[in-house]
């Protein structure tokens, strides 16, 4: 694996380093904003519904973002 | 001013002139538990007008305290939002609940606050929690930052709500907190409305825009943003963390997600609920309050006391005490057999709501509901409509999109069974044959849901939202809250229930003297006989049906059925349509046109399926 990779979110595995590159849908960054995710966060991939959901973590907060919605969202994969 | 709250029956417990102090915090911060807190014995829940949302109020000195819903942030993207947006609007005074796990988060909605002008003291709670997982949070340097008080306080323990009480004392004899200046500058080039209202009038609040009479302004996302890098540089500063791991409840909270372990803890869950709500209570506590005390004492004594002043055989004697009976059989449904199954559920509903449990359930069934044209949220108005089918179809307001609410609504009043029924479903089963019984009941009913889901998110135009929660840690239930919120639901329950049930008793009755009764049920027999080979009576339980469809399962009760018999008779019922109430505001909340069909629509489907299920198994 190339040390960083620019993939969509729902290509995010279990444990990934997540940089947050780009959102493309207007009210869905101004929704995580609040929650305290925005351009240039950095999360890790908690966990992946086979199919379903991705879910991020950073610090002690957990948000859980549907796959459809995922697939809008361009994050690079960090090296570990 | 008009008052965005409705509490002319209970007003007269609050001070008329008094400030209003507003709670205000993200979704399960503890925001419940310092209302309690704070406040004595006076606590008035009203639900906000045309919401299920309840908001609490209680005197506080001579002053107010107002609960609002948690929000991420005073804006109008739901229900929630809006409440909450009003009442902080018109508050002299916020206490703002931060949790102390998620800062990052949870100051947003502080530095809003601030932005909007409002005094403000800031509770960092759950520090406790903060400590155990290795987070140090100087609350001197936050306070110095916000320019507001900052107590560390741990509600659940009582600890800090008195310091919290000086501080808000304080905070009303200081001058209120300076705008940043280059904010000030911006609000100040308008000039309507107060600082606070200017502010959402920046931020492209549209209702906002409206009572001003202003075009919304397109500032938003550029005011968020700077919002929220000032947020991330003061908890940088201010949060130190040495990593000692996870605890125990972030474990469990990751485990509730994880593909496998997620998927048994929901079906152990499931198990639970049946245990507790159809063995325990529509089982063993129905026979003492049903059998016992309802048939054995109450109903011979109230027939002796009828039997003095109308005669047996009288219109009075059958109207008040006869088979339908207003005060006998009436009064043992709504008491003996009913309430106490929806006690037990809503119990179950606010041990899992409080525990932070339904959001990771959301995130479980996101696909599942997604080839349904859902998205997990859903599944809250669908675990709400197994306590009332009718504050769910209200509730389906959180969803994102009108096509979800068509698609949910029709869910829920076609396949979901309210909790006083679910009890008797469960009971009614457990009696003709167990878990076959409850395989073939629940197979239908599944097969039945997914099929209308599946159809809908074909046929209905338009796309649907995507999931996009933040999940609350889990925790062990604050009891306090779960008896409240249980006592609650339970008192709507009764006093909603009861007069609808008197109606439909007193109808059916009408219909037995006058004859009616029997010409229905001949006419209804080509379908209840020949279709789903039940007995004539049965129609007297789709009559009631009609009225409430949990009354119309408890007229099941008392047939002499056979065990297939029991298990079509109920899908019937299940399916059958939604009762008075439900009806009232789905022509409310989806118009006449979407209303009438979905009615019309449980007919058909309900006899159908009830038929095809008769043809197989008799």
């Amino acid at each position: 694996m190339p040390p960083s990779l620019s993939i969509t979110l729902d290509q995010a595995r279990k444990g990934d380093r997540l940089l947050i590159q780009a959102i493309p849908d207007a009210t869905v960054r101004v929704q995580v904003v609040r929650f305290g995710l925005s351009i240039g966060s950095m999360v890790t991939c908690q966990s992946v519904m086979p199919g379903g959901p991705v879910v991020l973590r950073r610090g002690f907060q957990e948000i859980a973002i549907g796959r459809d919605l995922a697939r809008t969202i361009q994050v690079e994969r960090q090296a570990s | 001013m008009r008052s965005p709250i409705n509490t002319h029956h209970t007003a007269k417990a609050l001070p008329a002139h008094g400030r209003r102090i507003v709670l205000a915090g993200n979704p399960n911060v503890g925001k419940s538990v310092f209302f309690n807190a704070l406040t004595g014995l006076y606590v008035d829940v009203s639900n906000y007008p045309g919401t299920t949302i309840e908001i609490s109020r209680a005197p506080y000195g001579d002053d107010t305290l107002m609960d609002t819903p948690g929000v991420y942030g005073v804006s109008s993207f739901n229900d929630e939002e809006r409440i909450a947006r009003d009442i902080i609007l018109e508050a002299d005074l916020v206490i703002n609940v931060v949790s102390s796990l998620s800062l990052e988060r949870d100051l947003f909605l502080t530095q809003q606050l601030l932005d909007m002008g409002k005094r403000v003291v800031v509770a960092l709670n759950q520090i406790d929690e903060a400590r155990a997982n290795g987070l140090a949070i100087d609350a001197e340097r936050l306070s110095e930052h916000l320019g507001v008080p900052v107590i560390p306080t741990i509600a659940t323990k009582g600890e800090g709500i008195d310091r919290i009480r000086g501080a808000v004392l304080k905070a009303f004899e200081a001058t209120p907190p300076r705008l940043d200046p280059d904010l000030e500058r911006l609000v100040d080039r308008l000039e309507a409305g107060t600082a606070a209202e200017r502010l959402m009038l920046l931020e492209g609040d549209e209702t906002i825009a409206e009572r001003l009479g202003l075009p919304p302004g397109t500032e938003r996302e550029a005011l968020y943003a700077l919002r929220r890098t000032r947020v991330n540089a003061m908890v940088a500063e201010i949060v130190q963390e040495s990593n000692q791991g996870a605890t125990f409840s972030t474990k469990l909270g990751r485990m509730m997600l994880h593909p496998v372990a997620g998927l048994a803890a929901a079906a152990a869950i499931l198990a639970a609920l049946y245990y507790f709500v159809g063995d325990l209570i529509a089982q063993q506590l129905v026979a003492i309050t049903e059998e016992t005390i309802m048939l054995g004492h109450y109903e011979p004594f109230v027939r002796g006391l009828v039997e003095r002043v109308f005669a047996e055989g009288s219109h009075m004697h059958t109207i008040l005490v006869g088979e339908f009976g207003l005060l006998t059989m009436t009064v043992t449904y709504i008491l003996g057999l009913l309430l106490p199954l929806a006690i037990g559920f809503y119990f179950f509903l606010a041990v899992l709501e409080d525990s932070g449990y339904l959001p990771r359930l959301a995130v479980l069934v996101d696909r599942g509901l997604g080839k349904m044209g859902l998205n997990g949220r859903a599944v809250i108005p669908l675990i709400i409509g197994f306590g009332c089918v009718t504050m769910a179809t209200i509730t389906t307001r959180l969803l994102g999109t009108q096509r979800e609410r068509t698609i949910a609504t029709a869910i829920l009043g076609l396949t979901i069974p309210c909790s006083a029924q679910v009890g008797v479903i469960l009971g009614m089963l457990a009696t003709v044959g167990g878990w076959q019984a409850w395989a073939i009941y629940g197979g239908t009913m599944f097969a039945v849901l997914v099929a209308v889901g599946t159809i809908l998110d074909k046929v209905v135009p338009g796309k649907s939202s995507a999931l996009l929660i933040d999940l609350p840690p889990m925790r062990f239930p604050n009891w306090k809250n779960v008896f409240k919120k249980t006592g609650v639901k339970s008192w709507q329950f009764l006093t909603e229930a009861s007069p609808l049930f008197m109606l439909g008793a007193l109808i059916v009755t009408l219909l037995q003297i006058s004859g009616g009764l029997e010409v229905i049920q001949r006419a209804l027999a080509p379908a209840t006989v020949s279709l789903l080979h039940l007995p004539p009576q049965a129609a007297t339980a789709f009559i009631m049906g009609l009225i409430r469809r949990d009354f119309g399962a408890a007229g099941l009760t008392s047939l002499p059925l056979s065990p297939d018999q029991v298990i079509v008779s109920l899908v019937v019922i299940t399916l059958f349509v939604p009762c008075i109430a439900t009806v009232t505001v789905l022509f409310k909340e989806r118009g006449w046109r979407e209303a009438l069909t979905l009615w019309l629509g449980s007919w058909v489907i309900a006899f159908a399926v009830g038929g095809a299920l008769a043809a197989v198994l008799m």
